[in-house]
């Protein structure tokens, strides 16, 4: 997907974990993927760059669709569709 | 032809049957689930293994930790007092850090200097404190088994240890047990 087209998404839930480092935002992730519905999508603010090569692992354990990554001023959005 | 036939078939049924049961047992021995002996009592070591585990958690891997040895004064409850120790268990309980706040660095400790400056780098940077870790640990279902041979070994006693949710006692044979079915097993 094209950053165009991931910031057109619509998100069923935002995860702002911008104030936590490494796991933390995989712990945010993991909280917030329970209260969303299949086929929901769900992006994750990080400013841990880590958390771009994380949660598409962590999307391909569980199944989950890893959509993309857009770059945003000093953080990052991730975004993924729940199984 | 017939009979040859349904021969075959039987054998091949028998083979299925051979090969379902050795799938499942290898199934069982290769369980998503991460069995880690703790050791080691220094802060960077009992950091990595929280954060390792909390990862491990989070992607809903079984986490089973067993502290042993000098890690145990990681699980020291500082506010806890315990009663009835020899002169032996008492002095290794004044020399040994009472509480996963007060370990020492396995490098650049510097009497203390150095624990002090990576909480503050921690802090700065967000990282989660080791008291938030066994927060979560223990919201994810870690689970801790702690080396009851070591206990008596280093005169510590039950009730100065941490109040932590899904905490055990148990030897050795309980750590070989889990990590053999364990995908991953570790040592730190």
């Amino acid at each position: 997907m094209t950053t165009e087209e991931l910031r057109a998404l619509a998100v069923a839930k935002s995860v702002d974990a911008r104030g936590t480092a490494c796991p933390g935002p995989l712990l945010e992730a993991k909280k917030a993927i329970g209260t969303i519905n299949s086929n929901d999508v769900m992006e994750i603010l990080s400013a841990d760059e880590g958390t771009k090569v994380d949660i598409p692992k962590w999307c391909g354990k569980q199944g989950h669709e890893y959509l993309g990554a857009v770059e945003e001023n000093g953080y990052f959005k991730v975004y993924m569709k729940k199984k | 032809m017939e009979t040859t036939n349904a021969i075959t078939m039987e054998r091949l049924q028998a083979e299925l049957e051979t090969l379902k049961a050795q799938t499942n047992q290898l199934k069982d021995s290769r369980k998503d689930q991460l069995s880690i002996a703790i050791v080691s009592g220094d802060m960077d070591k009992i950091l990595a293994a929280m954060i390792i585990s909390l990862a491990a958690a989070a992607m809903d891997t079984q986490v089973k930790l067993f502290f042993s040895f000098w890690a145990l004064s990681a699980l020291r409850d500082p506010k806890k007092k315990a009663k009835g120790k020899d002169f032996i268990s008492k002095m290794f309980g004044i020399m040994l850090p009472n509480g996963r706040n007060k370990l020492k660095l396995s490098n650049m400790n510097m009497m203390g200097m150095g624990p002090m400056m990576i909480k503050s780098l921690m802090k700065k940077q967000n990282v989660m404190s080791l008291d938030a870790m066994f927060k979560e640990a223990a919201d994810l279902g870690v689970e801790i088994t702690v080396c009851e041979m070591s206990m008596n070994l280093m005169g510590f006693k039950k009730e100065e240890i941490i109040d932590y949710p899904h905490l055990r006692y148990a030897g050795a044979t309980t750590f070989v047990a889990d990590a053999g079915e364990s995908s991953m097993q570790w040592f730190i």
